[in-house]
């Protein structure tokens, strides 16, 4: 006890010794802005969180790693897909390298909301493009974590159930990655699909190391549903496309795809990407959305590193465009914590990769969803076009929002509308 | 259930088992003769998996990389076994401690290499899409993979029961030492079965690269399920090896489906129950 105590006062030193000296106003006598960004570059998620990384240092490439004066240094550490890893890189970031904000906390839901609640008992300001754990905007929402260019897991697939029952699929198989993300995906799909009037046979969940989907689909099969709905991330998404298409169920069985599922990063990599074509899909992004935002970046990132850019590369560079109109707003002055994040929230995004978006009074984006198709270019690869826009979609879908909170949030346990048969 | 249910979860557990096979009785021969947990045997079948990729790539052709991922299997196998077994040799803790060293390491070396964005060996065209066996469709691919199953586990039945060569294995299994008295150089045997093990685990790393991908973590994965079938199975036999990787494909496939989120344990609780009851496994002697 009494070494505890020792450790205690040496740390407390070590911790006051440290602070930078406040009080004053001017920005450029400071040094460099620290940003710490966590993205999987290992793992199951990795073709993701390469696709962060780049997306990030795009657009500090583009604007001379400097924002309002100040040199701007960024950290990235890779969480190996793994919240247990994904927290002692979000300490290692805080605690050594002092950083002055965090702009990504990994990208699989249970990687945010392990880093997120260490975050919270720090005065560090983090943001998340990518996680989208339902409850960090909503729930279990903290001053100090705002959803920047970022969006919930259930926010998209809310019109997309509702639209889904309106399209005549009467009845649904759903298939998602077993963790929060998915359970919330196909949580907020359901909901709206069987108040629209349409039934869910039957949920199944895999984990998320899933290697072989060949039992899942045996399963659907004998189910005979009008459609499925697909949720998964990263490799999972990859294997579950080519099972798909292997057991001959493309042209047999509508697919449905949640948002990640048919992400760019998932289908560049197919041995023969016409399995994929005419997948429908909802999303936040859509890489072949015919804007000047959209396809400036496409073409801009393209140049960078040869690959269409996905939605995790689109999340970062916008999340990057977002900080940067921010710490400009307070004249590089991120040090005062409380006035960066009032700017956070002003700002307001005319149009992005994604489309117009702004901030709620919860710290989510409200923003455009997509139903997209995957289609082939011209030049041979696949990407998701738009088929139809739903604009301004709040997370809270058309519920109010205290009355919302009230619910618990979705979970393998809390899927409405869904009654499992009695076993 | 309906019969096509059935008929797609039969071939799903077979073709599954037939992968698990051809790892798991490398596996098992190793350990059964010279008493050796050669936890690196995972890892062979990650690199070989990711040397056969490569190859796949650069040339077009998956049998070349077949071809290229035995190859570096076996040397690399006659590697761990001449430049570190021999160092500890009858030092069982030692032996597991070296080669679970070596596993770690190889594992590291082929995320240095090949990065870790999991990845599929393209399967060749003629083999890709389904198969219409009247009842259901089935993939291609998957049906070749229960073939060459099949007569993998005929081909290693018949060189261990029919040749003479096989007869001195079986003899080393039971009783190392009586068969060095009789005059036979028992390196030579030992080098051979750790030369067989790598063929099996070249080619089983590059149909399960194409099957369930490659990845960091994958040779441990496929290191606990040999570790499954060989405990079930009985260590150090080939029938053992094979009622093991039926039985752990079966309970995967269909528990999967069934009770998805009792997988692990429908495919563990036999394994606790056979160690319990029936120590030497299902099918082991002694």
């Amino acid at each position: 006890m009494r070494r505890m105590i020792v450790y205690g006062v040496v740390a407390l030193l070590l911790v006051v010794g440290c602070a930078p000296p406040g009080g004053r106003p001017s920005g450029a006598a400071k040094g460099p802005i620290k940003i710490g960004i966590l993205t999987p570059t290992t793992g199951t998620a990795a073709a993701g969180g390469q696709d962060m990384v780049r997306g990030w240092e795009l657009w500090w490439k583009q604007h001379g790693n400097r924002v309002a004066g100040r040199e701007v240094q960024w950290f990235h550490e890779d969480t190996a897909s793994n919240p247990d890893v994904a927290l002692n890189k979000a300490r290692l970031l805080v605690e050594q390298r002092g950083i002055h904000l965090l702009a990504a906390p990994g990208l699989l839901a249970n990687e945010g909301l392990a880093v997120a609640e260490y975050i919270k008992g720090t005065n560090v300001p983090m943001f998340m493009p990518v996680v989208s754990a339902d409850d960090l905007t909503q729930r279990k929402r903290s001053p100090n974590i705002l959803r920047v260019a970022g969006w919930t897991s259930s926010q998209v697939h809310h019109p997309f159930g509702e639209w889904a029952c309106k399209q005549g699929y009467k009845t649904i198989v759903t298939l998602g990655n077993d963790y929060a993300f998915g359970h919330e995906v196909v949580g907020g799909f359901v909901n709206t699909y069987t108040d629209a009037g349409c039934k869910v046979l039957e949920q199944l969940w895999d984990p998320l190391t899933e290697q072989d989907f060949s039992s899942y689909i045996a399963r659907i099969q004998a189910l005979k549903p009008d459609a499925v709905f697909a949720i998964q991330v990263g490799a999972s998404a990859t294997r579950f496309l080519q099972a798909w298409a292997q057991f001959g169920l493309k042209d047999k069985i509508p697919l449905l795809a949640g948002e990640t599922t048919v992400d760019q990063s998932n289908i560049r990599g197919l041995q023969d990407p016409s399995i994929v074509v005419g997948i429908i899909s909802a999303g936040h992004y859509a890489e072949g959305r015919e804007s000047p935002a959209t396809q400036e970046f496409v073409k801009a990132y393209m140049e960078a590193y040869g690959d269409i850019p996905s939605y995790y590369a689109a999340a970062m560079y916008t999340a990057a465009q977002w900080l940067t109109q921010a710490i400009e707003a307070v004249q590089g002055n991120v040090e005062d914590q409380k006035a960066f994040l009032d700017a956070i929230r002003k700002v307001e995004l005319k149009d992005s990769p994604f489309g117009p978006e702004k901030l709620d009074e919860y710290g989510n984006p409200i923003l455009n969803v997509y139903i997209r198709r995957v289609e082939r270019r011209p030049d041979g690869r696949v990407w998701n076009v738009v088929l139809e826009t739903i604009p301004n979609v709040s997370q809270f879908w058309k519920w109010d929002p205290e009355e919302y909170l009230k619910r618990p949030v979705y979970s393998r346990d809390y899927q409405p509308g869904f009654n499992p048969p009695k076993k | 259930m309906s019969p096509s249910f059935l008929v797609l979860q039969l071939l799903n557990g077979l073709s599954l088992a037939a992968l698990y096979f051809m790892v798991a009785s490398g596996f098992s021969l190793i350990f059964g003769l010279m008493r050796v947990a050669n936890l690196s045997h995972g890892a062979l079948y990650l690199i070989s998996g990711y040397i056969g990729l490569t190859v796949v790539r650069s040339t077009g052709s998956f049998l070349l990389g077949l071809g290229a991922a035995v190859i570096a299997a076996v040397l690399l196998n006659i590697l761990i076994k001449e430049g570190f077994l021999r160092f500890v040799r009858s030092r069982e803790l030692s032996q597991v401690l070296l080669t679970i060293g070596l596993a770690f390491i190889t594992g590291d070396l082929c995320l240095a290499i090949w990065g870790g964005v999991p990845t599929l060996i393209p399967i060749p065209s003629p083999l890709q899409g389904a198969m219409n066996l009247g009842l259901i469709a089935y993939p291609r691919y998957r049906l070749l993979l229960i073939l060459i199953g099949a007569s993998v586990a005929v081909a290693l039945w018949l060189l261990l029961e029919r040749t003479r060569w096989g007869a001195v294995i079986r003899a080393g299994v039971d009783d190392p030492e009586m068969v060095s008295a009789l005059g036979i150089d028992i390196e030579r045997v030992f080098l051979g079965v750790f030369v067989l093990a790598a063929i099996l685990a070249g080619v089983a790393g590059v149909l399960g690269g194409a099957l369930l991908g490659l990845y960091p973590g994958g040779d441990s994965d496929i290191l606990l399920i040999s570790l499954v079938v060989v405990i079930v199975g009985g260590l150090g036999s080939l029938q053992g090896a094979l009622v093991g990787s039926l039985l752990a494909g079966f309970l995967e496939a269909i528990g999967k489906s069934m009770l998805p989120e009792l997988a692990y344990f429908i495919l563990f609780a036999p394994m606790v129950i056979i160690l319990a009851f029936r120590p030497q496994g299902l099918v082991g002697r002694r």
